[in-house]
């Protein structure tokens, strides 16, 4: 049996290679699926520990964090296309409209 | 030591998800990660099974795999012209980001390390949806309503955001 802790690991890891994403890349797509890579580590921790104290509420929480992803994507893309129609670029560094 | 299929099966999906997100995050062309962004959910869809949570892991291939990676992949198609090849990005500041991921990634590893951890709890695979179902409708009533407002929200909000003006 594999013990609860390799699922942590393997949470723990992706979680960093969706911060190693938000932080290098500049796309702002990219950035967003990073984001949501954070989210599914996240979700994975939830899952591991419903299955080891063997309650569900960890289950009901990962549908709760799923709808707050699908509504962050959602109006994130709506952004993305208003962004690029007003700009044609996806490159978080050279939006700085405030800045200039 | 002896691996069993359940072991082998458990280590496969985590390479499979790992190795996809590696691709994910650090491939140059914005398509090559959308499609290891797949394989990642794939691949943590197949450890909610692992996991004995069959409810979530159907609702991770619906809605990731089903919804929110078709919105991607069109978020990806539409803010690149396909004329000039631009999907390219590059990748900078890769020295500071470095450090604040592995000082995180220590942090996580030493909690890891030294929580004191019981045996793995039980694998009965038994469905889950009439717990999860009796949750959202006793203790978790107000939050699911709340998240259907968020929903409507969220919808509202991104057709006004992105209409034609």
């Amino acid at each position: 049996m594999i013990p609860a802790s390799y699922y942590l690991y393997l949470s723990a890891i992706l979680f960093v290679l969706g911060i190693i994403g938000v932080l290098v890349r500049r796309n702002l797509i990219l950035i967003l699926i990073s984001i949501e890579l954070m989210l599914n580590a996240v979700n994975l921790t939830f899952v591991t520990f419903s299955n080891y104290w063997g309650v569900y509420d960890g289950q009901v929480f990962v549908l709760f964090i799923m709808v707050a992803a699908s509504a962050q994507v959602g109006v994130g893309l709506a952004l993305v296309k208003t962004i690029f129609k007003k700009k044609a670029i996806v490159d978080v560094d050279k939006f700085n409209l405030l800045g200039q | 030591m002896n691996i069993t299929l359940f072991d082998t099966i458990f280590y496969l999906l985590a390479f499979l998800t790992l190795g996809s997100a590696a691709i994910m995050v650090f491939s140059k062309n914005v398509i090559y990660s959308a499609v290891g962004l797949l394989f990642t959910f794939f691949g943590v869809a197949g450890i909610y099974v692992l996991l004995a949570a069959d409810f979530v892991a159907v609702v991770q291939v619906l809605v990731y795999v089903g919804g929110i990676l078709i919105l991607l992949l069109f978020g990806v198609m539409l803010s690149n012209k396909i004329t000039n090849i631009e999907i390219t990005t590059e990748t900078l500041h890769f020295l500071p980001a470095s450090l604040v991921v592995i000082g995180i990634f220590v942090v996580l590893y030493r909690v890891f390390i030294t929580t004191d951890w019981n045996p793995v709890g039980s694998y009965n695979f038994d469905p889950t949806t009439h717990e999860i179902g009796t949750l959202l409708m006793t203790d978790y009533l107000i939050p699911f309503e709340i998240a259907s407002i968020l929903l409507l929200g969220a919808l509202i909000g991104a057709a006004y955001i992105a209409r034609k003006d």
